[in-house]
């Protein structure tokens, strides 16, 4: 009954999809607002009805109706609710519904807020956000649908899946489900789908709206990118967090000590997320001087169908996969989707290139512009050698039929280097004005950080000699962008303190009230750098080590050693086998913790997960795996213990760049971040004021 | 340092910069190329991963190298029916099927019956020991470079492929064999008439 | 003019460096001759380190907890007690199992094409933000008021502001 509710909502929402898509840019074409205003209410109704499809799904899933395949293919007995309910995405057909269901809903709220500034623009921006939708609720109704059951069909070899009764079918409903992969069962894996959809739907908005300009051939106005401004940044928030949470889970669940192997599942992810960013920052540049307005374009055109393409990948196992896919319509149903938009939004893109008329002007080569230009063409170059070394496997395939793995050797040491680049960048920039820098008082401001970026250097190459060179840069790098970030709080404190009296702390908080954009953009570029810092201490610092211990022996790595005591078998909640060892961790000869590494295996799934023994500390992780054992009874024992220095700093800066984010979004009253050619006037309330003022990000 | 030019700003100079000279005709004809090839590259990496395992046609040909040097092509076994077993030492589900392919080849190693196995990614000792456990007499050898299994599209193991006195493929069994399926198939293939 | 560009210079030295210290970092450390001995899990694991499991999806070998992993591990090691460098050990992994097993493709041939085509990129990439930037540089209007960095109170009667301000916005 429920199962049918659902069925008939997706489909019906597949209708109205249809509906919305075509009567929107009608109406916008042939100007009848009156349709432009059903296809408004289509898409509202198209969210009502795709929210009641996920309900009835999640439902079923918490009650257990077998009769359902997908049901009985990521839920099972021994789930626990909430585990049961986040099955919705755990699985092929919930997790494209999921998908669909929240760009329905992206739309819905696109629709539904005041459009008085872009009237002009909506009808457009539906056509292509529906259009997009259309496509996910027509995969979902089409080709991987969450409502199939399962038919033993006489003379078939397996179960057959379908919506409808096959001849001579009867319907199979088993006693319990398979449940979700217990690699999943894990809060970065619950969490990363709904983020990462959360950020790739989120990014189809500003597309739409990209498209719609140049639809409408409305190029001279720039409104849309401001509209879309928090839009993107809320997109890319999104993505920022799913893909640190699939790092968080590969290295809680995976057991290989690290968090992002350059599989090309992540390089998928990695992709839009890179052209994302660039877009953040050249959307910037129109905004303030009028420039990179095709760039804009292109790159929201490629972050657009890079998410579409990662999708793609992960799906259908097109890349570096060795498990066979059932064969679906998927792939070359995305295929097309992708090919068919991106060739029409680059062909738009062309016939409007002359009239998208930019004031493109440079006065110096040391100025803000050139840099945001140099920076957006790091992301590109990066973009473009992650896709290179994800397909390449394929492209080696066809031409010379041999299968290839490109592996994380290629993508560090090509994508390495160009990071630090925009690393430095993002020390550098901030000192550069507008228009044009003086070159002695770029001096002046790089004096500061660039020492305090040497001493740490040198520190590092003191403490570690055997420290390779890009380490030390690295490190000096990342110290001078922190420096000269902190300067800016440190300058704008001050100058509050010296000019209203307040004292440190208030004049910290209202500094940041007050600018909220430029100095959550500050923030957020704090978090990235801590993330930074993650991945140095895993490029060049980390430490591991392997060996077989009895109980009472040791195992030694740099300052700490572990103490093998024992092993214990038993049985634990859900079905599984668990093989525990008690180890103890000592630093310099002080206990320091009890680790209990352990390696479960789901019987029913017969699914093996190590789950390791980690000491976490703000400077490193000490991560102890059981890799094997001889027998339980014999208590000898192999463990691996990785230290992973700056680790947690990965994490750490996450939330660092979501309150970045939530700061900078926060509505500021409209009237600071508008008239892009005003000289700077006097500052009204207090607001970092001219004559000393560094460049702003973001005013 | 800052100067102010009260002049009118009718100067025709084209705010249009000459980019255009970038963007010229061959870019976006290099451009378009580009992206119609990756496309085409996944389309044709999409077929490649919906690739099943072979069921008819020629089977494809090798040659294999036994762990005891002795080496067989396939298209000289031309007149015999050939089964081909793809296995590996740390598959249980080989070890179900084992004792019963090496009875079955016993039973027809005279009548004109050639069984192949090819071991796909395994380690040397554990697959002589493999050997060793089950008796297995019957010819076997490692697949080097996983290109045999390549050529028929394995999709794991073990798999068995059924190759007719004339070379063609009849069909596969994915996963392990019970009795009497292999028997029969055998008993099948083997009252094909053949002339050269 | 000159100082500007000398200054460009020393960035875009900077920037090759990066690359070049990439490089030199890139290279391994010359492999620790075999020992007699048993080797330890850690000499294993540097070799393993290098490859993929022939039969898991994109796990490199020293971390792949299969059964098949582990007889390779074994395997490793014994080629590393009877004294086969890990140049050895890993060509008699390809032989074995295919060219998809090497973490990092070989440098000669067809798959030299990985590494070619990121440099081409990045040279591509600069000269093409050169080629922009210069010919932004040309078509500069002369603007009637320069906002640099060091702007102070320019000491302009409020009206003249206001007509220049009206003028920059008619330009479009």
């Amino acid at each position: 009954m429920i199962p049918d509710i659902g069925l008939i909502a997706l489909i019906i929402a597949f209708g109205l999809s249809v509906y919305a898509t075509l009567l929107s840019v009608n109406g916008g074409m042939s100007k009848r607002p009156d349709w432009v205003a059903s296809a408004r209410n289509a898409i509202v109704a198209v969210f009502a009805l795709l929210t009641i499809s996920v309900l009835s799904v999640v439902y079923s899933l918490n009650a257990l109706d077998f009769s359902q395949a997908y049901v009985a293919d990521v839920s099972s007995r021994a789930m626990s609710p909430f585990l049961r309910i986040t099955a919705l995405w755990g699985g092929q057909q919930g997790s494209v519904l999921f998908w669909a269901w929240l760009m329905a809903g992206f739309v819905a709220v696109v629709v539904i807020r005041k459009w008085d500034a872009d009237r002009e623009l909506m009808p457009y921006v539906m056509f292509v956000a529906m259009l997009t939708t259309t496509f996910f609720v027509g995969v979902v109704v089409f080709i991987t649908n969450p409502f199939t059951k399962m038919w033993l069909v006489p003379g078939a070899q397996d179960l057959v899946i379908a919506i409808f009764q096959p001849l001579n079918g009867q319907q199979y409903i088993p006693a319990d489900g398979s449940g979700l992969n217990p690699l999943l069962r894990h809060f970065g894996m619950i969490g990363h789908p709904p983020t990462t959809y959360l950020g790739f739907t989120g990014f189809v908005i500003p597309f739409s709206f990209a498209i719609a300009a140049l639809m409408k051939n409305d190029t001279s106005s720039d409104q849309w990118i401001r509209t879309v401004r928090r839009w993107t940044l809320v997109a890319w928030i999104f993505l920022s967090i799913g893909l640190i949470l699939g790092g968080r889970w590969a290295y809680d669940v995976l057991g290989w000590g690290g968090f992002w192997g350059w599989d090309p599942v992540e390089n998928a992810m990695l992709m839009p997320w890179l052209t994302g960013t660039a877009f953040l920052h050249s959307v910037m540049m129109t905004e303030k001087r009028g420039m990179l307005k095709k760039w804009n374009i292109l790159l929201i055109i490629l972050t657009y169908s890079l998410s579409l393409f990662g999708t793609f990948i992960t799906r259908t196992g097109v890349i570096g996969s060795v498990h066979a896919f059932s064969k679906t319509a998927l792939g070359p149903a995305f295929l097309i989707f992708i090919s068919i938009t991106f060739l029409g939004a680059m062909t738009l893109l062309m016939m409007r290139w002359s009239s998208l008329k930019a004031e493109h002007e440079l006065e110096s080569l040391f100025s803000r512009e050139a840099a945001f230009v140099l920076q957006n063409m790091l992301f590109l170059a990066i973009t473009i050698a992650v896709l290179w070394g994800t397909v390449f496997p394929l492209i080696t395939e066809l031409f010379t039929n041999t299968k290839i793995t490109v592996g994380p050797p290629y993508f560090k040491k090509v994508t390495g280097p160009m990071f630090l680049a925009l690393i430095t960048l993002m020390g550098i920039t901030p000192m550069l004005a507008w228009r044009r820098q003086a070159v002695n008082k770029l001096l002046s401001r790089l004096a500061v950080p660039l020492s305090g970026a040497l001493i740490m250097a040198v520190a590092r190459a003191l403490i570690n000699p055997k420290s390779p060179a890009i380490s030390l840069f690295s490190i000096a790098m990342v110290t001078f962008v922190t420096i000269s970030i902190l300067a800016e709080f440190w300058r704008g404190t001050q100058i509050r303190m010296s000019t209203r009296g307040e004292n440190p702390f208030t004049a910290l908080i209202k500094l940041v009230i007050n600018n909220r954009r430029r100095f959550g953009g500050y923030i957020i570029h704090l978090g990235v750098i801590m993330i930074a810092l993650g991945f140095i201490g895993d490029a060049f610092y980390k430490q591991e080590t392997q060996g077989t211990l009895s109980a009472g022996e040791s195992l030694t790595i740099g300052e700490y050693s572990l103490r093998f005591d024992g092993l214990e078998g038993y049985m634990g909640s859900d079905g599984r086998e668990i093989v525990e060892a008690s180890t103890v961790l000592f630093k310099d000869g002080q206990q320091v913790k009890v680790l209990k590494p352990r390696r479960d295996y789901f019987v029913v799934q017969q699914q093996p997960v190590s789950i390791a023994g980690v000491y976490s500390t703000a400077g490193e992780d000490v991560y102890i795996l059981l890799v094997g054992w001889e027998s339980i009874s014999n208590q000898s024992s192999t463990f691996k213990i990785y230290v992973n220095p700056l680790i947690n700093w990965v994490w750490i800066g996450g939330f660092v760049l979501a309150l970045g984010v939530l700061i900078g979004t926060w509505s500021q009253a409209r009237g600071r971040s508008e008239a892009t050619y005003s000289l700077k006037n006097q500052p009204e309330d207090g607001a970092v004021p001219a004559p000393a003022a560094a460049p702003s990000i973001g005013d | 340092m800052t100067e102010i030019n009260p002049e009118p700003v009718d100067q025709t100079t084209p705010v249009e910069p000459a980019p255009n000279r970038i963007w010229s005709t061959t870019g976006r004809l290099v451009v378009v190329f580009l992206v119609v090839g990756l496309i085409a590259l996944l389309a044709w990496g999409l077929v490649q991963a919906e690739k099943t395992p072979l069921e008819e046609g020629m089977a494809p040909d090798f040659t294999l190298t036994s762990f005891d040097g002795r080496t067989y092509t396939l298209s000289d076994l031309r007149g015999n029916v050939v089964i081909i077993n793809f296995w590996a030492s740390w598959c249980p589900p080989c070890r179900e099927e084992a004792a019963y392919l090496e009875r079955t080849w016993r039973k027809y190693k005279d009548k004109g019956v050639i069984f192949i196995g090819v071991d796909y990614a395994d380690a040397e000792k554990p697959a002589l020991a493999y050997i060793d456990e089950f008796d297995i007499t019957y010819f076997n050898g490692p697949d080097l470079g996983t290109r045999i299994s390549q050529s028929y599209n394995i999709k794991g193991v073990p798999e068995t492929y059924y190759v007719a006195k004339d070379g063609t493929l009849r069909g596969n069994h994915i996963g392990p064999l019970f009795e009497p399926e292999l028997d029969n198939r055998i008993d099948e293939l083997l009252s094909e008439p053949y002339t050269k | 003019m000159t100082k500007n560009k000398f200054l460009l210079l020393v960035l875009f030295a900077a920037l090759a460096s990066l690359f070049i210290t990439a490089k030199v970092y890139a290279q391994d450390p010359a492999p620790t001759p075999a020992s007699a001995t048993v080797p330890s899990d850690n000499e294993v694991n540097l070799v393993a380190k290098k490859l993929y499991c022939p039969v898991c999806p994109n796990t490199p070998l020293d971390v792949c907890e299969t059964q098949a992993c582990k007889d390779w591990r074994a395997q490793i090691r014994d080629q590393l007690a009877s004294g086969w460098t890990e140049k050895e050990v890993m060509d008699y992994f390809v032989t074995q199992y295919g060219e998809r097993v090497l973490a990092e493709p070989e440098r000669g041939g067809f798959t030299s094409l990985v590494w070619m085509l990121p440099l081409l990129i990045v040279a591509l990439g600069l000269v093409f933000v050169g080629l922009v930037l210069k010919s932004w540089r040309a078509s500069r209007l002369s603007r009637p008021l320069v906002q640099t960095e060091s702007q102070t109170g320019t000491g302009i009667p409020k009206q003249i502001l206001d007509k220049i301000e009206a003028e920059i916005r008619k330009v479009d």
